[in-house]
C-alpha cells in the first residue's frame, strides 16, 4: 500500500521540533485522517484540535506545508507526496501543545464588540437581497486561519491594538443588518483598529468559507469611519440621509 | 485530603454543553437572574449544533398559512409512533416559533420568502414547508447567535473542559468534578442546579455524522448520579450520510436536498420509495428512508460504494449553489462531485438519538434533585423516531425551559454544599488510574472494537441473537477499558481523554442494547427483525434504563396519558400505530 510521510511539529511552549511519521494513503484521504492516524497506532497523545470534519466548525486549523490550512479539507493528493508533508501550529497563536494553539484572544476580543441592538418598533420584513451580503459574513465559522496569516497579527503581533480580519467581518455583519440600529464606527477606529489593515487580501485569500473580508467588509468599513470621522461633509449627508449615529 | 486542593468555582447553575440546548439553557438561567457558569468540551462555538443544516420546524405559517401548532404537534407524535412525550411534543410545537422569532431578535438572519418574511422549506414527515433555515447552515447561524448574545449576559464560559462526574449530596446534585484539557488539572464546581446538555452518543459507532464528542457523556452522568433514562433502544440513523471516500463515510448529507426536491434512485435507476412509502416518498420519515435505502444495498440494487443515488442536478445549478452551498463545496471537495452535474451516493449514518434523560416536560428536571437535561441529551420529545428540524426546535424550547427549572430550583436551594471529599478523591484515582498502570490495551484499540460491535450488532436491522452477541462483546470490552493504559502528560492528550469518554460510550452502549433486546416489535427507529411488526401493547410503555451498582438494569413504564382533546387530533390515523 501507498504511503504518505507527515513531519508533525511535536512540542509545547517550550520548543519542539518536527516528528516523522508514515501513514498508509487511502483514496479521497485529508490530512486530518492521517493525523488521526498516527494518534490511533502511533502517538496516542499527539494534540489535534477538530469537531465536525466537514469544514463546518473551524477547529482544525493548522499549517500543512507552510499554507494555513483546515486539516479535514486538505486532500493529501492534492499534496506533493514525493516530500515530506509538513504540519504545524498557527504561527500567530502561541502554542499549548503540537498542533494546537491558545485562540482564547479572539474570544476576548469578541466580547468587546457592541451587541446586536435592534431599531424599536420597527417591523421585521427585508429582501432576500438585502441581507445576502451579511448572510456571506455570517457564514464564518471561526477557524481563525485569518487572523493566523493577517501581517498586523502574525508578523507585527499588534494582537493590542488590531481585532483581525474575523472581528471586522462580524463587526460588517452587524453594520449592515438591516434592523440594527447601532454605529460602531469609534469602536473600528479606536479599538479594532482598522486602520492597520493595508488591504493586501492575504485575510480574503485563506478564508475556507471564501468570504471576500476585504472587498465586502473591511473596505466598506473603512469607508463608513473615514465618513464619520475624517469628512464633515460626508457625515452630515449620512446623518440627513438618515443613517445612524454613535 | 481536602476538595479545595483543587481550582473551584462556585455557580448557582451549572450548564454542561455549550450546544444549542446548553446555550439557551445557560441564557435563560442568566436571564432569570442565575449566576451561570457553561463547561464544554471544546472551544466555544464548536459544538455539534454547527453540524444541523436543513432548518429549525416551527408552524410560522409563512409559506403555509394553514399549518398551525397542533399540525406541528400531530406530525411529531406521528412520526414518533405515538411514544413520545406528550406534553413535551405540545410545548415544542406551540413554543418553537416564539422561539425562532426570538433568535431573530437577537441577531439570526434567515432566508426571506418573497413577501419579506421567515422563509420555511418541506422536510420528512412535516406536512407543511415549515423549516427556518439559512441555506444548508442553519445551526451554525443558531449557536453564532445564542454564543454571541450570550458572551454579553456575564455567563461565565469554561471551554475545553470535561466534566467526569456529578457531586452528590445524598441524592441531591450539588457540584461537578472536571478537567481542563489544556492542562489535565482539575477543576471542581459547586452548583445549586446541573443541567446536562452534552448531546448524543454517536461515537459508539463506526459509521456516524457526530464528532468526537458525541460520547453519552450527560447520558452517563445522569445514570450515574441515580436518573433513569428511557427509550435508549431509539438510535436515529440518518438516511443519507456520504459513503464515499472512506475519510468521510457518515458525514451528513442533510435532508434539505430531499426538501428541495432530490431525488432517491437505485442503480436501475428506479424510484425505490415508491416500494416503501408512496405517498411521502423520498420525504417520508427518516426511520423509513435510511431502511429503505439499507434494504436496497442488502439486496444487490446499491451503488458502487454501497449507498443509492441521491440526486438534485434536475435544478438550476445557481438554486442548488445558493440553497445547498456547503453540500455543493462537500461532494466537490472530498468526493470530486459537482452536485448540479450528477448525482450523490449516500447511506444511513447514525445521527441522532431519540433516548435519553427522563425530564419532566416543564422544567427539564431529572428525576435526580438537583439535576437537569434539555436536548439530545434529554429523551421523550421524539419518542420512536425524530422529525428533521424538531432538533434545532427542541433544543430552544427546551434549553430555554431547562434553563428556567433551574434557576428556579437554584433560588430555592440551600446554599453550596460542601463536596464531599471521598467522592471528589475517587474521581481523581479513575482520571489517573490509566497513566500508572505499566501495561494494558490502549484506548484508541477498545473504541474500535466497540464500533465494529455496536455498528454489527445494534444496528439499522436488530435481532434478539446479534443484540446478546452485542451486549456480551459491550461487557467484555467494559472489562477490558478497566486495564486501559494511557501514554504522555496530562497536557492535552487525546488518548487520555478517549480512555475517559470510553467509560461513558460503554456504559451508555449496554443501555442502548439491553434496551432493543427488551422491546419485542419494531417501532420507528428500532427495527428487529425476529419482531417485525409493531406491538399494539408495547405502544403504551417507555423502556427505562437505571444503574444497580456497576450493572445496566432495564425495565419499562407506562406512557404518561394523553388528554383527550389532543387525542382527539389523532383519529383515526392512529388505528395501526397504537391500541
Amino acid at each position: 500500500m501507498a504511503e504518505a510521510t507527515l513531519h508533525v511539529f511535536r512540542g509545547d511552549a517550550s520548543g519542539g521540533d518536527l516528528k516523522e511519521y508514515k501513514v498508509p494513503l487511502e483514496e479521497g484521504m485529508v490530512v486530518l485522517d492521517a493525523i488521526h492516524h498516527i494518534q490511533g497506532h502511533q502517538a496516542p497523545d499527539l494534540a489535534v484540535r477538530w469537531n465536525c470534519k466537514a469544514a463546518k466548525c473551524g477547529s482544525c486549523s493548522a499549517e500543512v506545508n507552510g499554507k494555513p490550512k483546515l486539516l479535514c479539507k486538505t486532500r493529501m493528493d492534492a499534496l506533493p507526496l514525493d516530500a515530506p508533508i509538513v504540519v504545524q501550529p498557527m504561527k500567530t497563536f502561541p502554542v499549548v501543545k503540537d498542533l494546537v494553539t491558545d485562540v482564547k484572544w479572539n474570544y476576548e476580543v469578541n466580547k468587546k464588540i457592541a451587541p446586536f441592538t435592534p431599531k424599536k418598533n420597527a417591523e421585521w420584513r427585508w429582501k432576500q437581497e438585502d441581507i445576502d451580503r451579511v448572510q456571506e459574513f455570517r457564514k464564518c465559522i471561526e477557524c481563525f486561519l485569518c487572523q493566523n496569516v493577517c501581517h498586523v497579527l502574525r508578523s507585527h503581533g499588534r494582537t493590542d491594538a488590531f481585532a483581525g480580519p474575523r472581528f471586522l467581518v462580524r463587526v460588517a455583519g452587524l453594520e449592515m443588518h438591516p434592523m440594527d440600529s447601532l454605529n460602531r464606527t469609534k469602536y473600528l477606529k479606536d479599538d479594532a483598529g482598522i486602520g492597520f489593515c493595508n488591504i493586501t487580501k492575504c485575510c480574503t485569500e485563506v478564508c475556507p468559507e471564501e468570504i471576500t473580508i476585504t472587498d465586502n467588509a473591511i473596505i466598506p468599513l473603512k469607508e463608513r469611519v473615514v465618513d464619520d470621522h475624517y469628512d464633515p461633509v460626508r457625515k452630515l449627508f449620512r446623518l440627513m440621509a438618515g443613517k445612524k449615529e454613535d | 485530603m481536602t476538595p479545595d486542593r483543587f481550582e473551584t468555582h462556585d455557580v448557582d447553575v451549572l450548564v454542561i454543553g455549550a450546544g444549542g440546548a446548553g446555550l439557551r439553557a445557560a441564557i435563560e438561567a442568566s436571564a432569570q437572574g442565575a449566576r451561570v457558569g457553561v463547561v464544554c468540551k471544546s472551544l466555544l462555538g464548536k459544538a455539534h449544533t454547527v453540524m444541523a443544516e436543513g432548518g429549525v420546524a416551527a408552524a410560522l405559517g409563512h409559506v403555509d398559512p394553514n399549518d398551525s401548532w397542533k399540525v406541528h404537534f400531530k406530525d411529531t407524535m406521528l412520526g414518533g409512533k405515538m411514544l413520545n412525550n406528550w406534553r413535551m411534543a405540545q410545548l415544542h410545537a406551540q413554543e418553537a416559533p416564539d422561539r425562532v422569532r426570538e433568535l431573530e431578535h437577537w441577531g439570526a438572519v434567515f432566508d426571506r420568502t418573497q413577501d419579506g418574511r421567515i422563509l420555511q422549506r418541506n422536510f420528512g414527515g412535516h406536512s407543511s414547508p415549515r423549516l427556518a433555515h439559512v441555506g444548508d447552515r442553519t445551526g451554525l447561524e443558531m449557536i453564532r447567535t445564542l454564543q454571541d448574545h450570550g458572551v454579553h449576559q456575564g455567563i461565565e464560559v469554561y471551554m475545553e473542559c470535561t466534566v467526569t462526574q456529578l457531586q452528590m449530596d445524598g441524592n441531591r446534585v450539588v457540584g461537578a468534578f472536571a478537567y481542563w484539557r489544556e492542562t489535565g488539572r482539575f477543576v471542581t464546581f459547586r452548583a445549586k442546579a446541573v443541567v446536562l446538555a452534552t448531546g448524543g452518543v454517536g461515537k459508539a459507532y463506526k459509521i456516524t455524522s457526530n464528532s468526537w464528542e458525541y460520547t453519552a457523556d450527560g447520558h452517563a452522568l445522569a445514570l450515574r448520579a441515580g436518573a433513569e433514562l428511557i427509550d435508549m433502544e431509539f438510535v436515529q440513523f440518518h438516511p443519507t450520510g456520504m459513503v464515499w471516500p472512506p475519510g468521510v463515510q457518515g458525514l451528513l448529507v442533510t435532508e434539505a436536498v430531499r426538501g428541495e426536491g432530490g431525488t432517491l434512485c437505485n442503480k436501475d435507476g428506479e424510484r425505490f420509495m415508491k416500494r416503501y412509502d408512496p405517498k411521502r416518498m423520498e420525504l417520508s420519515t427518516r426511520d423509513m428512508v435510511a431502511r429503505a435505502i439499507y434494504t436496497e444495498v442488502k439486496e444487490g440494487r446499491g451503488s458502487p460504494h454501497g449507498g443509492a443515488y441521491l440526486d438534485i442536478s434536475h435544478k438550476q445549478a445557481e438554486v442548488v449553489k445558493k440553497k445547498l452551498p456547503s453540500m455543493y463545496h462537500q461532494f466537490l471537495d472530498f468526493a470530486n462531485i459537482d452536485i448540479t452535474k450528477g448525482p450523490m451516493e449516500v447511506g444511513p449514518t447514525v445521527h441522532y438519538i431519540m433516548g435519553g434523560v427522563r425530564v419532566d416536560a416543564d422544567s427539564g428536571a431529572a428525576t435526580v434533585p438537583g439535576l437537569f437535561a434539555a436536548g439530545e441529551s434529554s429523551g421523550g420529545m421524539h419518542g420512536a423516531n425524530r422529525l428533521g428540524g424538531n432538533s434545532l426546535s427542541d433544543l430552544l424550547v427546551f434549553g430555554r425551559r431547562a434553563g428556567a427549572g433551574a434557576a428556579a430550583y437554584a433560588a430555592k436551594a440551600p446554599a453550596h454544599a460542601t463536596l464531599d471529599p471521598a467522592q471528589v478523591s475517587s474521581a481523581e484515582r479513575e482520571l489517573l488510574a490509566p497513566f500508572e498502570r505499566a501495561s494494558g490495551p490502549d484506548p484508541y484499540s477498545i473504541h474500535r472494537k466497540l464500533q465494529d460491535s455496536m455498528q454489527s450488532l445494534v444496528g439499522i436491522f436488530r435481532t434478539a441473537e446479534d443484540l446478546e452477541r452485542g451486549i456480551e462483546a459491550v461487557a467484555a470490552l467494559r472489562r477490558e477499558a478497566k486495564a486501559v493504559r494511557v501514554e504522555g502528560s496530562r497536557a492535552f492528550n487525546p488518548g487520555w481523554h478517549l480512555a475517559r469518554d470510553l467509560d461513558n460510550m460503554l456504559l451508555i452502549s449496554e443501555a442502548i442494547a439491553r434496551c432493543a433486546l427488551q422491546r419485542k416489535e419494531s417501532r420507528g427507529a428500532h427495527a428487529r427483525l425476529d419482531y417485525p411488526n409493531l406491538d399494539p401493547s408495547l405502544g403504551g410503555v417507555n423502556s427505562v434504563a437505571t444503574m444497580d451498582g456497576e450493572e445496566v438494569r432495564v425495565a419499562q413504564s407506562p406512557l404518561p396519558p394523553m388528554p383527550d382533546e389532543l387525542r382527539s387530533l389523532f383519529e383515526p390515523e392512529t388505528a395501526g400505530v397504537k391500541g
